[in-house]
């Protein structure tokens, strides 16, 4: 009876050892596997070490042959030129007047169709339109830019007088075109999460549709439509392929959207497309060039971030 | 005391009338941009149309406009988007992974998801800058310069953040209590992921992978950038090789001012948005599908 007991007692030990040290070389491979997951997710953060990295690197080296008041002061971009000057508002404003028109022709649309579809449409209908918004915001921009050049550019020269063939209208449109699914899609994202109830109450109190959809909903969505509106002007700066196809290659400081311009993003294009050396200084440029475009995004990006996360409180 | 008051009733009905004036003003906002979608689906088809033909398919890009075809670069966007695959989904499936299943609270853990939400709204050219400073340049003897190699990788870090958002959303919506029963029954984290949590989430990393991919198919300027060439006469032969991709094709027509180029333009458009279109059509199917799943 004893020797039994305690064979029993030893054979159950080995029992649990053997389960513990299973258990054990279970948890070595968990280990390496959570460490090569926090290992994917650290790759993005090398990322943006990389971008700052090349270009904090380039832009320095530029800025040790350029001064940085030549660069925010001047009025002429010429790099390629045999007279050089390093002016960035040409670009700086042929950028603008493009977002700009992108903008005006993105935000009103973009957000009508949003209020339409949170507040208006029947399930079925929003059901079929968001997909084909979805598909509008799928189409590659090099396609917009095929668009804007060949056939809205022609279709306005017959309405505006002295519209030249490369011009900031027609690609901004086209570009607001480009961006509207965005606006609306993360407009009504924030339309649809505010509580039914707010609605109920402003009927309730007697308010039409209209009413209610404009002075509860949308004020009470505001923060999320505001995001959605910062992602979009970031969007639009940073839009290349548009531009670069149907707004010219002249980077002359003027306000007249009728003419050629050259967008920052276009610039880079340009001098990406030409037989530039790498490390001289037309190559230096475009990394000059896009640390501006860099931070110009970064601030509109983060600023949306920090909105929608107070946004995100607010009703979850 | 009459129970109807004029003044009221009239100007209610001035209210409803203010607010069907909007309604429809709001219904032709999203008339506009389906409108604007057929139209350039319009311009795109009748313009290009008549010269998609076997031969378009199957030429190298020539000189003369009549004899170019897409076959190199419609290689070079498969050979591309294919190696970018193999970087791009386990590395970012690996990081929604972590972050959804993983990560504890903490500043590094707000530092990745911060970073990643600002990586989605970086210009797509500045990753072409990133490829170009780091893959052509500084891993050159590795890369080969300016080759598919090069290319896969800057469109593997553009597409990542989409990538990692998707598989984080469908990992998300796995139901907890799938995760009690699986490590009740003592199976390791892992052991609950691997088996339970990722077959749950498949359809949903699936549709996101999709979406990057045709977002990678479409993209033109970072390649600009990096130096993807304009004009490439052979299909890629390996991952060192020279290459170019749809949209460059396209982009190239596009700035000549011939019209017969111009034709060309149009009828690679029409490849390349047939591509497209299929794929959001899968990834729609494959949503609904899930989406039911979930309903049940």
């Amino acid at each position: 009876m004893a020797t039994r007991s305690a064979e029993r007692v030893i054979t159950g030990d080995e029992a649990v050892r053997a389960a513990l040290r299973r258990k054990a070389g279970r948890n070595i491979p968990e280990l390496i596997i959570r460490w090569i997951l926090l290992a994917c997710s650290l790759i993005s953060i090398l990322t943006t070490v990389g971008i700052v990295g090349v270009l904090v690197f380039e832009s320095a080296a530029f800025f040790s042959e350029v001064p940085l008041g030549d660069f925010l002061l001047d009025t002429q971009w010429t790099p390629l030129f045999a007279d050089k000057r390093f002016g960035i508002w040409p670009l700086v404003v042929g950028t603008l007047m493009t977002s700009t028109i992108a903008i005006a022709v993105a935000l009103p649309l973009g957000l009508l169709s949003a209020i339409y579809l949170s507040e208006y449409a029947s399930p079925r209908l929003r059901s079929t339109i968001k997909p084909i918004l979805e598909v509008l915001a799928g189409i590659p921009t090099v396609v917009y830019g095929f668009f804007a050049l060949l056939f809205v550019t022609p279709l306005l020269e017959r309405v505006i007088p002295n519209l030249a063939t490369f011009n900031a209208i027609s690609p901004g449109i086209v570009m607001g075109i480009m961006i509207l699914p965005m606006v609306a899609s993360l407009s009504e994202d924030a339309l649809h999460a505010v509580p039914v109830g707010l609605r109920y109450g402003a009927f309730a109190l007697g308010g039409t549709k209209f009413e209610v959809s404009t002075r509860i909903v949308v004020p009470a969505a505001l923060s999320g439509i505001a995001a959605s509106f910062i992602l979009a002007i970031s969007r639009a700066v940073g839009e290349t392929m548009i531009v670069a196809i149907a707004a010219g290659q002249r980077p002359v400081l003027t306000f007249d959207p009728r003419e050629p311009i050259q967008t920052m993003t276009a610039y880079i294009v340009q001098v990406s497309l030409g037989d530039v050396p790498a490390g001289s200084l037309a190559y230096r440029t475009i990394f000059a060039v896009a640390m501006l475009l860099f931070l110009m995004t970064l601030v509109l990006n983060i600023a949306s971030y920090f909105i929608v996360r107070r946004f995100r409180e607010v009703y979850e | 005391m009459s129970l109807r008051d004029a003044a009221f009733e009239s100007m209610l009905q001035r209210r409803q009338l203010r607010g069907m004036i909007f309604e429809a003003i709001a219904f032709l906002a999203i008339l506009i941009g389906l409108l604007t979608l057929a139209l350039l689906f319009y311009d795109i088809i009748t313009s290009g149309v008549e010269r998609l033909s076997w031969d378009f398919l199957t030429s190298f890009p020539s000189r003369r406009a009549s004899r170019a075809g897409i076959l190199s670069a419609l290689a070079g966007s498969v050979f591309l988007v294919s190696l970018m695959s193999i970087f791009a989904f386990p590395i970012g499936i690996g990081a929604a992974i972590y972050l959804e299943e993983y990560a504890p609270r903490g500043w590094l853990t707000d530092l990745i998801q911060v970073n990643i939400a600002n990586l989605a709204g970086v210009p797509s050219i500045i990753y072409g800058l990133l490829g170009l400073g780091i893959f052509a340049r500084l891993a050159e003897p590795i890369t080969g310069g300016r080759t598919l190699l090069a290319g896969a990788l800057t469109m593997a870090l553009l597409v990542m953040p989409v990538v990692i958002i998707a598989a984080r959303e469908a990992i998300r919506s796995v139901p907890s209590e799938i995760r009690l029963a699986a490590l009740g029954l003592g199976a390791t984290r892992w052991q609950m992921i691997r088996g339970h949590v990722l077959p749950y989430a498949l359809p949903g990393i699936l549709t996101g992978t999709i979406l990057a991919i045709s977002r990678a198919l479409g993209e033109t300027a970072p390649l600009i950038t990096l130096g993807a060439l304009t004009y490439v006469p052979f299909v890629p032969d390996g991952l060192r090789s020279q290459f170019t991709v749809l949209p460059i094709q396209i982009f190239n027509w596009v700035t000549r001012p011939q019209e017969a180029f111009h034709t060309n333009a149009a009828a690679a458009i029409i490849v390349l948005l047939a591509i497209l279109l299929s794929m959001n059509a899968l990834a729609i199917y494959l949503r609904y599908r899930f989406e039911k799943r979930l309903m049940k």
